[in-house]
Protein backbone atom coordinates (compact mmCIF):
# COMPACT_ATOMS: atom_id res chain seq x y z
CA UNK A 1 0.00 0.00 0.00
CA UNK A 2 1.26 3.64 -0.75
CA UNK A 3 1.39 6.16 1.97
CA UNK A 4 -1.46 8.08 0.09
CA UNK A 5 -3.85 5.55 -0.72
CA UNK A 6 -6.58 6.11 1.75
CA UNK A 7 -9.19 3.15 3.62
CA UNK A 8 -12.66 2.54 1.21
CA UNK A 9 -15.15 0.87 2.71
CA UNK A 10 -16.61 -0.82 -0.52
CA UNK A 11 -13.62 -2.70 -1.88
CA UNK A 12 -13.60 -6.64 -3.05
CA UNK A 13 -12.49 -9.03 -0.21
CA UNK A 14 -8.98 -10.19 -1.72
CA UNK A 15 -9.66 -13.88 -1.45
CA UNK A 16 -7.71 -15.84 -3.45
CA UNK A 17 -8.19 -15.10 -7.22
CA UNK A 18 -10.09 -17.74 -9.28
CA UNK A 19 -8.18 -18.42 -12.04
CA UNK A 20 -8.96 -16.89 -15.24
CA UNK A 21 -11.59 -19.08 -17.35
CA UNK A 22 -10.60 -20.72 -20.57
CA UNK A 23 -12.52 -23.70 -22.66
CA UNK A 24 -12.76 -26.48 -20.57
CA UNK A 25 -9.40 -28.37 -21.60
CA UNK A 26 -10.09 -32.08 -22.50
CA UNK A 27 -9.43 -34.64 -19.90
CA UNK A 28 -6.07 -35.74 -21.55
CA UNK A 29 -4.34 -31.85 -21.81
CA UNK A 30 -4.84 -32.26 -17.97
CA UNK A 31 -1.31 -32.86 -16.40
CA UNK A 32 -1.93 -33.78 -13.07
CA UNK A 33 1.64 -32.66 -11.94
CA UNK A 34 1.02 -29.18 -12.63
CA UNK A 35 -1.97 -28.89 -13.10
CA UNK A 36 -3.67 -29.07 -9.86
CA UNK A 37 -3.73 -25.50 -8.28
CA UNK A 38 -4.17 -25.47 -3.95
CA UNK A 39 -4.34 -22.76 -1.89
CA UNK A 40 -4.61 -22.21 1.62
CA UNK A 41 -6.65 -20.35 4.91
CA UNK A 42 -4.56 -21.15 7.98
CA UNK A 43 -6.36 -20.07 11.70
CA UNK A 44 -4.24 -19.75 13.86
CA UNK A 45 -4.94 -19.94 17.51
CA UNK A 46 -2.37 -17.16 19.43
CA UNK A 47 -2.68 -19.88 22.90
CA UNK A 48 0.22 -18.45 24.52
CA UNK A 49 -1.54 -15.65 25.33
CA UNK A 50 -3.12 -15.34 28.42
CA UNK A 51 -5.98 -13.77 27.91
CA UNK A 52 -8.54 -13.41 24.61
CA UNK A 53 -8.30 -10.81 22.14
CA UNK A 54 -10.69 -8.27 23.47
CA UNK A 55 -11.51 -9.10 27.11
CA UNK A 56 -9.73 -10.45 29.92
CA UNK A 57 -10.97 -13.86 30.12
CA UNK A 58 -7.98 -16.27 30.28
CA UNK A 59 -7.27 -18.37 27.31
CA UNK A 60 -6.32 -21.79 29.52
CA UNK A 61 -10.03 -23.68 28.66
CA UNK A 62 -8.65 -26.53 26.81
CA UNK A 63 -9.28 -28.46 30.31
CA UNK A 64 -12.01 -26.61 31.60
CA UNK A 65 -16.01 -27.17 31.55
CA UNK A 66 -17.92 -25.83 29.22
CA UNK A 67 -19.10 -21.98 29.47
CA UNK A 68 -16.56 -21.57 32.65
CA UNK A 69 -14.32 -18.95 30.87
CA UNK A 70 -16.75 -15.70 29.37
CA UNK A 71 -17.78 -12.78 30.46
CA UNK A 72 -20.18 -9.88 28.75
CA UNK A 73 -17.63 -8.73 26.15
CA UNK A 74 -17.17 -12.71 24.44
CA UNK A 75 -21.08 -13.42 25.46
CA UNK A 76 -21.46 -10.34 22.96
CA UNK A 77 -23.75 -8.88 25.73
CA UNK A 78 -25.61 -5.79 24.69
CA UNK A 79 -23.59 -2.57 26.28
CA UNK A 80 -20.34 -4.96 26.53
CA UNK A 81 -17.43 -3.40 24.65
CA UNK A 82 -14.01 -4.62 23.40
CA UNK A 83 -11.11 -3.96 24.54
CA UNK A 84 -7.68 -5.04 22.11
CA UNK A 85 -5.03 -6.85 23.85
CA UNK A 86 -2.21 -5.17 23.02
CA UNK A 87 0.54 -8.55 22.53
CA UNK A 88 -2.02 -10.10 20.32
CA UNK A 89 -1.02 -7.60 17.73
CA UNK A 90 2.44 -8.08 18.45
CA UNK A 91 1.99 -12.17 17.94
CA UNK A 92 0.31 -10.95 15.06
CA UNK A 93 2.97 -8.83 13.57
CA UNK A 94 5.53 -10.93 14.37
CA UNK A 95 4.26 -13.45 12.62
CA UNK A 96 3.89 -11.28 9.66
CA UNK A 97 7.91 -10.06 9.75
CA UNK A 98 8.56 -13.94 10.33
CA UNK A 99 6.37 -14.30 7.02
CA UNK A 100 8.36 -11.81 5.34
CA UNK A 101 4.93 -10.25 4.76
CA UNK A 102 5.06 -6.00 4.80
CA UNK A 103 3.02 -4.16 7.70
CA UNK A 104 0.38 -1.58 6.53
CA UNK A 105 0.35 1.99 7.51
CA UNK A 106 -3.12 1.83 8.84
CA UNK A 107 -5.49 -0.90 9.74
CA UNK A 108 -8.71 -1.73 11.28
CA UNK A 109 -11.42 -4.00 12.12
CA UNK A 110 -14.62 -4.77 10.29
CA UNK A 111 -17.55 -6.56 11.21
CA UNK A 112 -18.30 -9.69 9.56
CA UNK A 113 -22.00 -10.00 9.66
CA UNK A 114 -24.13 -13.15 9.98
CA UNK A 115 -25.91 -15.18 11.49
CA UNK A 116 -24.94 -19.08 13.69
CA UNK A 117 -25.09 -19.73 17.49
CA UNK A 118 -21.47 -19.73 17.60
CA UNK A 119 -20.98 -16.06 17.67
CA UNK A 120 -23.06 -14.46 20.13
CA UNK A 121 -22.99 -10.86 18.67
CA UNK A 122 -24.26 -11.39 15.30
CA UNK A 123 -20.84 -10.15 13.71
CA UNK A 124 -17.36 -11.74 14.06
CA UNK A 125 -14.53 -8.99 14.63
CA UNK A 126 -12.77 -9.64 11.91
CA UNK A 127 -10.45 -7.38 9.24
CA UNK A 128 -11.15 -6.72 5.91
CA UNK A 129 -9.44 -3.80 3.60
CA UNK A 130 -6.20 -2.93 5.59
CA UNK A 131 -5.50 -5.74 7.00
CA UNK A 132 -2.13 -6.33 9.22
CA UNK A 133 0.18 -7.08 7.05
CA UNK A 134 0.55 -8.46 3.09
CA UNK A 135 2.84 -9.88 0.57
CA UNK A 136 4.93 -12.10 2.61
CA UNK A 137 6.95 -15.79 1.23
CA UNK A 138 7.70 -18.81 2.68
CA UNK A 139 10.11 -21.22 1.38
CA UNK A 140 9.17 -24.93 1.29
CA UNK A 141 11.29 -28.08 0.32
CA UNK A 142 9.83 -30.11 -2.54
CA UNK A 143 10.95 -32.95 -4.28
CA UNK A 144 11.82 -30.70 -7.40
CA UNK A 145 14.40 -28.75 -4.87
CA UNK A 146 13.26 -25.73 -3.18
CA UNK A 147 9.66 -23.58 -3.63
CA UNK A 148 8.29 -20.19 -2.80
CA UNK A 149 5.04 -20.26 -1.67
CA UNK A 150 3.46 -16.40 -1.46
CA UNK A 151 1.45 -15.22 1.61
CA UNK A 152 -1.92 -13.20 0.58
CA UNK A 153 -2.04 -11.60 4.00
CA UNK A 154 -2.42 -11.96 7.48
CA UNK A 155 -5.01 -11.00 9.41
CA UNK A 156 -6.20 -10.62 13.07
CA UNK A 157 -9.72 -11.89 14.17
CA UNK A 158 -11.41 -13.09 16.90
CA UNK A 159 -12.75 -17.14 17.31
CA UNK A 160 -16.15 -18.50 17.51
CA UNK A 161 -17.53 -20.47 20.27
CA UNK A 162 -17.29 -24.11 19.96
CA UNK A 163 -20.16 -26.28 18.84
CA UNK A 164 -20.92 -30.22 19.66
CA UNK A 165 -23.29 -32.43 18.16
CA UNK A 166 -23.74 -35.15 20.28
CA UNK A 167 -23.46 -38.09 18.57
CA UNK A 168 -22.06 -36.37 15.25
CA UNK A 169 -22.88 -33.73 13.09
CA UNK A 170 -25.54 -35.89 11.19
CA UNK A 171 -27.17 -37.78 13.87
CA UNK A 172 -28.06 -35.03 16.61
CA UNK A 173 -31.31 -33.01 16.29
CA UNK A 174 -29.90 -29.94 18.19
CA UNK A 175 -26.40 -27.91 18.74
CA UNK A 176 -24.84 -27.28 21.80
CA UNK A 177 -22.88 -24.62 22.27
CA UNK A 178 -19.86 -23.80 24.79
CA UNK A 179 -18.51 -19.88 24.62
CA UNK A 180 -15.14 -20.60 26.28
CA UNK A 181 -12.89 -20.60 22.66
CA UNK A 182 -15.40 -17.25 21.92
CA UNK A 183 -13.25 -14.41 21.43
CA UNK A 184 -9.76 -16.53 21.31
CA UNK A 185 -7.22 -14.57 19.70
CA UNK A 186 -6.62 -15.93 16.23
CA UNK A 187 -4.67 -15.19 13.16
CA UNK A 188 -5.54 -15.51 9.72
CA UNK A 189 -3.00 -16.74 7.25
CA UNK A 190 -4.08 -16.74 3.47
CA UNK A 191 -1.91 -18.01 0.72
CA UNK A 192 -1.48 -17.08 -2.89
CA UNK A 193 -2.71 -20.45 -5.14
CA UNK A 194 0.90 -21.26 -5.44
CA UNK A 195 0.51 -24.42 -4.50
CA UNK A 196 0.62 -27.54 -6.59
CA UNK A 197 0.23 -31.03 -5.18
CA UNK A 198 -1.65 -32.12 -2.26
CA UNK A 199 1.80 -33.08 -0.86
CA UNK A 200 3.04 -29.60 -1.25
CA UNK A 201 0.39 -27.89 1.20
CA UNK A 202 1.21 -30.33 3.91
CA UNK A 203 4.93 -29.33 3.29
CA UNK A 204 3.74 -25.69 3.21
CA UNK A 205 1.90 -26.51 6.44
CA UNK A 206 5.17 -27.93 7.89
CA UNK A 207 6.92 -25.20 7.29
CA UNK A 208 4.32 -22.62 8.59
CA UNK A 209 3.85 -24.99 12.42
CA UNK A 210 7.71 -24.85 12.21
CA UNK A 211 7.93 -21.05 12.42
CA UNK A 212 5.05 -20.57 14.46
CA UNK A 213 6.80 -23.10 16.92
CA UNK A 214 10.04 -21.46 16.57
CA UNK A 215 8.50 -17.82 17.29
CA UNK A 216 6.60 -19.27 20.40
CA UNK A 217 3.36 -17.45 19.47
CA UNK A 218 0.74 -21.15 20.42
CA UNK A 219 1.09 -24.53 21.40
CA UNK A 220 -0.23 -26.26 18.67
CA UNK A 221 -0.54 -29.49 20.55
CA UNK A 222 -3.93 -27.89 21.83
CA UNK A 223 -7.08 -28.70 20.39
CA UNK A 224 -8.26 -26.51 17.54
CA UNK A 225 -5.15 -24.68 17.67
CA UNK A 226 -4.33 -24.55 13.72
CA UNK A 227 -7.29 -25.11 11.92
CA UNK A 228 -7.30 -24.89 7.99
CA UNK A 229 -9.42 -24.31 5.14
CA UNK A 230 -8.20 -25.64 1.33
CA UNK A 231 -8.89 -24.59 -1.87
CA UNK A 232 -8.26 -26.72 -4.97
CA UNK A 233 -8.93 -26.38 -8.43
CA UNK A 234 -8.03 -27.96 -11.81
CA UNK A 235 -6.95 -25.58 -13.97
CA UNK A 236 -9.46 -24.21 -16.07
CA UNK A 237 -12.27 -25.55 -13.82
CA UNK A 238 -14.30 -25.05 -10.50
CA UNK A 239 -12.91 -24.23 -7.34
CA UNK A 240 -14.12 -26.12 -4.28
CA UNK A 241 -13.06 -25.26 -0.25
CA UNK A 242 -12.66 -27.80 2.17
CA UNK A 243 -13.69 -25.98 5.52
CA UNK A 244 -12.05 -26.92 8.85
CA UNK A 245 -9.49 -29.15 8.64
CA UNK A 246 -7.68 -30.03 11.88
CA UNK A 247 -4.07 -31.56 10.88
CA UNK A 248 -1.54 -31.35 8.19
CA UNK A 249 -2.37 -35.24 7.13
CA UNK A 250 -5.73 -34.23 7.18
CA UNK A 251 -5.02 -31.72 4.39
CA UNK A 252 -3.08 -33.63 2.20
CA UNK A 253 -6.12 -36.44 2.42
CA UNK A 254 -9.01 -33.83 1.71
CA UNK A 255 -7.08 -32.75 -1.12
CA UNK A 256 -6.13 -36.29 -2.57
CA UNK A 257 -9.69 -36.73 -2.31
CA UNK A 258 -10.94 -33.82 -3.97
CA UNK A 259 -7.99 -34.04 -6.65
CA UNK A 260 -9.40 -37.40 -7.97
CA UNK A 261 -13.01 -36.09 -7.51
CA UNK A 262 -12.70 -33.26 -9.70
CA UNK A 263 -10.69 -35.36 -12.33
CA UNK A 264 -13.77 -38.22 -12.42
CA UNK A 265 -16.05 -35.31 -12.94
CA UNK A 266 -14.20 -33.97 -15.59
CA UNK A 267 -13.79 -36.90 -17.22
CA UNK A 268 -17.38 -37.36 -17.58
CA UNK A 269 -17.48 -33.46 -18.74
CA UNK A 270 -19.38 -32.58 -15.49
CA UNK A 271 -18.67 -29.16 -14.56
CA UNK A 272 -17.32 -28.32 -11.20
CA UNK A 273 -19.41 -25.84 -9.48
CA UNK A 274 -18.06 -23.78 -6.94
CA UNK A 275 -18.69 -24.73 -3.52
CA UNK A 276 -17.93 -25.41 0.07
CA UNK A 277 -17.23 -28.64 1.42
CA UNK A 278 -16.34 -30.73 4.99
CA UNK A 279 -13.70 -33.10 5.54
CA UNK A 280 -14.99 -36.09 6.91
CA UNK A 281 -11.78 -37.57 9.06
CA UNK A 282 -12.85 -41.00 9.99
CA UNK A 283 -14.24 -41.50 6.34
CA UNK A 284 -11.67 -39.83 4.23
CA UNK A 285 -13.86 -38.12 2.19
CA UNK A 286 -15.30 -34.66 1.99
CA UNK A 287 -19.12 -33.58 1.69
CA UNK A 288 -20.76 -31.00 0.10
CA UNK A 289 -22.27 -27.79 2.83
CA UNK A 290 -23.13 -25.15 0.70
CA UNK A 291 -23.17 -24.20 -2.49
CA UNK A 292 -21.90 -20.80 -3.67
CA UNK A 293 -25.34 -19.32 -4.33
CA UNK A 294 -26.44 -20.27 -0.47
CA UNK A 295 -22.82 -18.45 0.07
CA UNK A 296 -23.57 -15.96 2.88
CA UNK A 297 -23.13 -12.14 2.03
CA UNK A 298 -21.23 -10.81 5.14
CA UNK A 299 -21.91 -6.92 4.75
CA UNK A 300 -18.91 -6.09 6.06
CA UNK A 301 -18.44 -2.57 7.76
CA UNK A 302 -15.71 -0.93 9.62
CA UNK A 303 -15.98 -2.06 13.67
CA UNK A 304 -16.96 1.86 15.32
CA UNK A 305 -15.47 0.49 18.65
CA UNK A 306 -12.00 -0.40 18.14
CA UNK A 307 -10.02 2.79 17.15
CA UNK A 308 -7.43 2.24 13.97
CA UNK A 309 -4.09 1.08 14.18
CA UNK A 310 -1.23 3.03 13.29
CA UNK A 311 1.25 -0.15 14.49
CA UNK A 312 3.68 0.07 11.72
CA UNK A 313 5.99 1.55 13.74
CA UNK A 314 6.28 -1.16 16.59
CA UNK A 315 7.99 -2.74 13.52
CA UNK A 316 11.81 -2.25 14.35
CA UNK A 317 11.48 -3.73 18.10
CA UNK A 318 9.26 -6.74 16.94
CA UNK A 319 11.63 -7.33 14.71
CA UNK A 320 14.30 -7.69 17.14
CA UNK A 321 12.89 -10.03 19.48
CA UNK A 322 12.42 -12.15 16.50
CA UNK A 323 14.53 -15.61 17.00
CA UNK A 324 16.34 -16.84 14.30
CA UNK A 325 14.54 -19.18 12.19
CA UNK A 326 14.16 -22.81 10.65
CA UNK A 327 15.74 -21.39 7.20
CA UNK A 328 18.78 -19.23 9.25
CA UNK A 329 19.46 -21.99 11.55
CA UNK A 330 19.59 -24.72 9.27
CA UNK A 331 22.41 -22.58 7.33
CA UNK A 332 24.25 -21.94 10.33
CA UNK A 333 23.86 -26.02 11.91
CA UNK A 334 25.88 -26.80 8.17
CA UNK A 335 28.57 -24.29 8.81
CA UNK A 336 28.80 -24.07 12.51
CA UNK A 337 29.07 -28.10 12.68
CA UNK A 338 29.94 -29.00 9.72
CA UNK A 339 26.70 -31.57 9.44
CA UNK A 340 24.83 -32.69 6.05
CA UNK A 341 22.38 -30.31 4.72
CA UNK A 342 19.73 -33.03 4.81
CA UNK A 343 20.60 -33.74 8.98
CA UNK A 344 20.25 -29.80 9.35
CA UNK A 345 17.28 -29.63 7.71
CA UNK A 346 15.54 -32.09 9.78
CA UNK A 347 17.26 -31.17 12.92
CA UNK A 348 15.98 -27.14 12.30
CA UNK A 349 12.55 -28.15 11.49
CA UNK A 350 11.57 -28.63 15.00
CA UNK A 351 13.03 -26.13 17.38
CA UNK A 352 13.22 -28.49 20.43
CA UNK A 353 15.28 -31.08 18.45
CA UNK A 354 17.26 -28.17 17.25
CA UNK A 355 17.72 -26.82 20.90
CA UNK A 356 18.91 -30.38 21.66
CA UNK A 357 20.99 -31.17 18.75
CA UNK A 358 23.23 -27.84 20.34
CA UNK A 359 23.70 -28.96 24.09
CA UNK A 360 24.49 -32.50 23.17
CA UNK A 361 26.74 -31.04 20.14
CA UNK A 362 28.70 -29.22 23.13
CA UNK A 363 29.80 -32.95 24.07
CA UNK A 364 29.81 -35.00 21.58
CA UNK A 365 31.38 -34.84 17.71
CA UNK A 366 28.23 -33.06 16.14
CA UNK A 367 27.92 -35.38 12.72
CA UNK A 368 27.92 -38.47 15.50
CA UNK A 369 25.45 -36.57 16.94
CA UNK A 370 23.44 -35.19 13.78
CA UNK A 371 23.02 -38.67 12.68
CA UNK A 372 21.77 -40.58 15.94
CA UNK A 373 19.20 -37.42 16.53
CA UNK A 374 17.97 -36.90 12.66
CA UNK A 375 18.24 -40.53 11.47
CA UNK A 376 16.85 -42.39 14.58
CA UNK A 377 15.54 -40.11 17.80
CA UNK A 378 12.90 -38.22 15.43
CA UNK A 379 11.99 -41.48 13.85
CA UNK A 380 11.31 -43.14 17.17
CA UNK A 381 9.65 -40.03 18.28
CA UNK A 382 7.42 -40.03 14.90
CA UNK A 383 6.66 -43.30 15.67
CA UNK A 384 5.34 -42.65 18.94
CA UNK A 385 3.57 -39.61 18.07
CA UNK A 386 5.29 -37.85 21.07
CA UNK A 387 7.79 -34.82 20.78
CA UNK A 388 11.29 -34.69 22.49
CA UNK A 389 10.33 -32.96 25.76
CA UNK A 390 7.41 -35.56 26.52
CA UNK A 391 10.09 -38.15 25.84
CA UNK A 392 12.27 -39.43 28.71
CA UNK A 393 15.33 -39.18 26.45
CA UNK A 394 17.05 -36.24 28.14
CA UNK A 395 20.15 -34.46 26.92
CA UNK A 396 21.53 -35.55 29.26
CA UNK A 397 21.31 -39.19 28.45
CA UNK A 398 21.79 -39.50 25.24
CA UNK A 399 25.04 -37.52 26.04
CA UNK A 400 26.21 -40.54 28.29
CA UNK A 401 25.17 -42.66 25.49
CA UNK A 402 26.86 -41.27 22.65
CA UNK A 403 29.36 -41.33 25.15
CA UNK A 404 29.73 -45.06 25.21
CA UNK A 405 28.88 -45.27 21.72
CA UNK A 406 31.53 -42.90 20.42
CA UNK A 407 34.36 -45.57 22.08
CA UNK A 408 32.77 -48.58 21.16
CA UNK A 409 31.31 -49.64 24.29
CA UNK A 410 27.90 -50.28 22.43
CA UNK A 411 26.80 -51.22 18.90
CA UNK A 412 25.13 -49.89 16.51
CA UNK A 413 22.12 -52.17 17.00
CA UNK A 414 22.32 -52.00 20.39
CA UNK A 415 22.02 -48.28 20.33
CA UNK A 416 18.86 -48.33 18.66
CA UNK A 417 17.48 -50.53 21.28
CA UNK A 418 18.46 -49.04 24.15
CA UNK A 419 16.56 -45.32 23.01
CA UNK A 420 13.75 -47.17 22.44
CA UNK A 421 13.87 -48.55 26.21
CA UNK A 422 14.75 -45.45 27.28
CA UNK A 423 11.93 -43.79 25.55
CA UNK A 424 9.21 -46.01 26.34
CA UNK A 425 10.66 -46.80 30.40
CA UNK A 426 12.60 -43.73 30.99
CA UNK A 427 14.71 -46.31 32.96
CA UNK A 428 18.57 -44.76 33.24
CA UNK A 429 20.92 -45.72 30.44
CA UNK A 430 23.13 -47.21 32.62
CA UNK A 431 20.83 -49.90 34.57
CA UNK A 432 19.16 -50.96 30.93
CA UNK A 433 22.89 -51.33 29.53
CA UNK A 434 23.49 -53.41 32.33
CA UNK A 435 20.49 -55.52 32.46
CA UNK A 436 19.98 -56.18 29.09
CA UNK A 437 23.87 -56.96 28.31
CA UNK A 438 24.10 -54.13 26.17
CA UNK A 439 27.51 -53.47 27.27
CA UNK A 440 30.04 -54.43 23.84
CA UNK A 441 31.37 -58.11 24.70
CA UNK A 442 35.59 -57.89 25.19
CA UNK A 443 37.49 -58.56 22.82
CA UNK A 444 38.97 -61.54 24.80
CA UNK A 445 35.54 -63.46 25.13
CA UNK A 446 34.20 -62.63 21.41
CA UNK A 447 37.59 -64.96 20.15
CA UNK A 448 36.90 -67.43 23.09
CA UNK A 449 33.18 -67.25 21.24
CA UNK A 450 34.91 -67.27 17.35
CA UNK A 451 36.92 -70.25 18.72
CA UNK A 452 34.11 -72.02 19.68
CA UNK A 453 32.36 -71.80 16.41
CA UNK A 454 34.99 -72.75 14.44
CA UNK A 455 35.19 -75.93 16.25
CA UNK A 456 31.44 -76.33 16.30
CA UNK A 457 31.05 -76.29 12.65
CA UNK A 458 33.86 -77.97 10.55
CA UNK A 459 31.11 -78.03 7.72
CA UNK A 460 30.61 -74.52 7.33
CA UNK A 461 34.29 -73.93 8.05
CA UNK A 462 35.71 -76.38 5.00
CA UNK A 463 32.91 -74.70 2.66
CA UNK A 464 34.75 -71.27 3.75
CA UNK A 465 38.06 -72.72 3.14
CA UNK A 466 37.34 -73.65 -0.25
CA UNK A 467 36.32 -69.87 -1.09
CA UNK A 468 32.66 -69.72 -0.24
CA UNK A 469 31.53 -66.71 1.15
CA UNK A 470 28.43 -67.72 2.18
CA UNK A 471 29.60 -69.84 4.88
CA UNK A 472 31.19 -67.03 6.13
CA UNK A 473 28.01 -65.15 7.12
CA UNK A 474 26.84 -68.15 8.31
CA UNK A 475 29.75 -68.36 10.78
CA UNK A 476 29.53 -64.60 11.50
CA UNK A 477 25.68 -65.01 12.21
CA UNK A 478 26.76 -67.77 15.05
CA UNK A 479 29.49 -65.29 16.56
CA UNK A 480 26.83 -62.77 16.88
CA UNK A 481 24.24 -64.83 17.95
CA UNK A 482 25.65 -66.46 20.89
CA UNK A 483 26.96 -62.49 21.73
CA UNK A 484 23.77 -61.65 21.73
CA UNK A 485 24.72 -58.93 19.18
CA UNK A 486 26.49 -57.60 21.34
CA UNK A 487 30.05 -57.93 19.15
CA UNK A 488 31.17 -55.79 15.94
CA UNK A 489 30.71 -58.01 13.21
CA UNK A 490 33.84 -56.41 11.21
CA UNK A 491 35.94 -57.68 14.31
CA UNK A 492 34.04 -61.33 13.87
CA UNK A 493 35.02 -61.29 10.33
CA UNK A 494 38.76 -60.34 11.41
CA UNK A 495 38.88 -63.12 14.15
CA UNK A 496 37.35 -65.64 11.82
CA UNK A 497 39.67 -64.85 9.18
CA UNK A 498 42.66 -65.33 11.07
CA UNK A 499 41.43 -68.44 13.19
CA UNK A 500 40.56 -70.27 9.75
CA UNK B 1 -33.08 1.32 -7.66
CA UNK B 2 -34.25 -1.32 -4.69
CA UNK B 3 -36.18 -4.33 -6.41
CA UNK B 4 -38.43 -7.22 -4.56
CA UNK B 5 -35.68 -9.52 -4.92
CA UNK B 6 -33.18 -7.57 -3.40
CA UNK B 7 -35.47 -6.61 -0.21
CA UNK B 8 -36.23 -10.77 0.02
CA UNK B 9 -32.68 -10.88 0.36
CA UNK B 10 -32.13 -8.57 2.90
CA UNK B 11 -34.99 -10.19 4.89
CA UNK B 12 -33.29 -13.68 4.11
CA UNK B 13 -29.99 -11.99 5.58
CA UNK B 14 -31.82 -10.31 8.69
CA UNK B 15 -33.95 -13.47 9.18
CA UNK B 16 -36.64 -11.96 9.15
CA UNK B 17 -39.57 -13.12 7.08
CA UNK B 18 -41.18 -10.75 4.85
CA UNK B 19 -44.98 -11.09 2.90
CA UNK B 20 -45.79 -9.31 0.08
CA UNK B 21 -48.23 -6.60 2.42
CA UNK B 22 -44.65 -6.15 4.25
CA UNK B 23 -42.71 -5.66 0.69
CA UNK B 24 -45.06 -3.03 -0.67
CA UNK B 25 -44.64 -0.99 2.61
CA UNK B 26 -40.61 -1.28 3.18
CA UNK B 27 -39.80 -1.08 -0.60
CA UNK B 28 -41.02 2.63 -1.21
CA UNK B 29 -39.48 3.46 2.59
CA UNK B 30 -35.79 1.63 1.63
CA UNK B 31 -36.00 3.21 -1.65
CA UNK B 32 -36.23 6.64 -0.08
CA UNK B 33 -33.50 5.98 2.42
CA UNK B 34 -31.03 4.85 -1.00
CA UNK B 35 -31.87 8.28 -2.25
CA UNK B 36 -30.90 10.39 0.60
CA UNK B 37 -27.14 8.41 0.92
CA UNK B 38 -27.50 9.14 -3.67
CA UNK B 39 -27.63 12.56 -2.42
CA UNK B 40 -24.83 12.28 0.11
CA UNK B 41 -23.01 10.27 -2.31
CA UNK B 42 -22.97 13.53 -4.75
CA UNK B 43 -20.83 15.64 -2.72
CA UNK B 44 -17.66 16.10 -3.94
CA UNK B 45 -15.08 14.03 -1.43
CA UNK B 46 -11.63 13.46 -3.57
CA UNK B 47 -9.62 15.27 -1.26
CA UNK B 48 -11.44 14.09 2.31
CA UNK B 49 -10.61 12.01 4.52
CA UNK B 50 -13.16 8.97 4.96
CA UNK B 51 -13.98 8.97 8.77
CA UNK B 52 -14.08 5.73 10.84
CA UNK B 53 -14.04 6.95 13.78
CA UNK B 54 -15.52 10.59 14.92
CA UNK B 55 -12.61 11.06 17.75
CA UNK B 56 -9.84 10.50 16.04
CA UNK B 57 -8.66 8.06 18.82
CA UNK B 58 -5.78 5.97 17.77
CA UNK B 59 -3.82 2.83 19.05
CA UNK B 60 -6.15 2.17 22.20
CA UNK B 61 -4.98 -1.40 23.93
CA UNK B 62 -5.17 -3.38 26.93
CA UNK B 63 -2.21 -5.42 28.51
CA UNK B 64 -2.18 -8.71 27.90
CA UNK B 65 -3.94 -9.62 31.53
CA UNK B 66 -6.48 -11.84 32.97
CA UNK B 67 -9.32 -11.37 34.91
CA UNK B 68 -12.04 -13.03 36.63
CA UNK B 69 -14.97 -14.22 34.28
CA UNK B 70 -18.17 -14.70 35.25
CA UNK B 71 -19.78 -17.95 37.03
CA UNK B 72 -21.54 -20.07 34.89
CA UNK B 73 -24.39 -20.19 37.20
CA UNK B 74 -24.88 -16.58 35.96
CA UNK B 75 -23.94 -16.94 32.28
CA UNK B 76 -26.52 -19.57 32.12
CA UNK B 77 -29.21 -17.48 34.15
CA UNK B 78 -30.91 -16.19 30.85
CA UNK B 79 -30.07 -19.01 28.59
CA UNK B 80 -33.90 -19.72 27.37
CA UNK B 81 -32.52 -23.39 26.51
CA UNK B 82 -29.62 -25.43 28.15
CA UNK B 83 -28.41 -28.90 28.42
CA UNK B 84 -25.41 -29.82 30.67
CA UNK B 85 -23.76 -26.41 31.01
CA UNK B 86 -24.23 -25.78 27.68
CA UNK B 87 -26.50 -23.37 25.51
CA UNK B 88 -29.30 -25.58 23.32
CA UNK B 89 -29.46 -24.26 19.77
CA UNK B 90 -31.30 -25.37 16.98
CA UNK B 91 -29.27 -27.17 14.42
CA UNK B 92 -28.07 -25.34 11.70
CA UNK B 93 -25.49 -26.34 8.93
ZN1 LIG C 1 -14.56 -12.70 28.02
Amino acid sequence: MHNDEKPRVFQSYPEIEDLPMHENPQPNEINPDSDVIIGLEIHVQLNKLKSKLFCGCSTSYHNSEPNTHTCPVCLGLPGSLPALNKKAVEFGIKVALALECKLLDQTLFYRKNYFYPDLPKGYQISQYDFPLAKDGRVTITTDAGEKVIRINRVHIEEDPAKLMHIGGMGHSKYTLVDYNRSGMPLLEIVTEPDLRSPKEARRFLDKLRSILDYLDVFDGNLEGAMRIDANISLKGGGRTEVKNISSHKGVEKALLYEKTRHKNLRMKNIHIKRETRHYDEQRGITILLRTKEEEEDYRYFPEPDIPLMNVKEWETRLRNEIPELPDAKRQRFIKEYGIKEEHARSLTSDIAIANYFEIISKEIDPSVAASWIADVVKGELNYRDINIKESNLTADKMIRILKKFVLGEITDRNMVELIREIIDSGKDPEEIIKKRGFGKVGEDEVLLLVKKVIEENPDAVKDYRNKNDKALNYLVGKVMALSKGRSDPKEVINLLRKYI
Amino acid sequence: MIDKKTLEHIGKLAKIELDDKDIDEFLPQLQSILDLFDEINSVETETVEPTFHVFGLKNVFREDDVKPSLDREDVLKNVPKKEKDYVKSPKIL
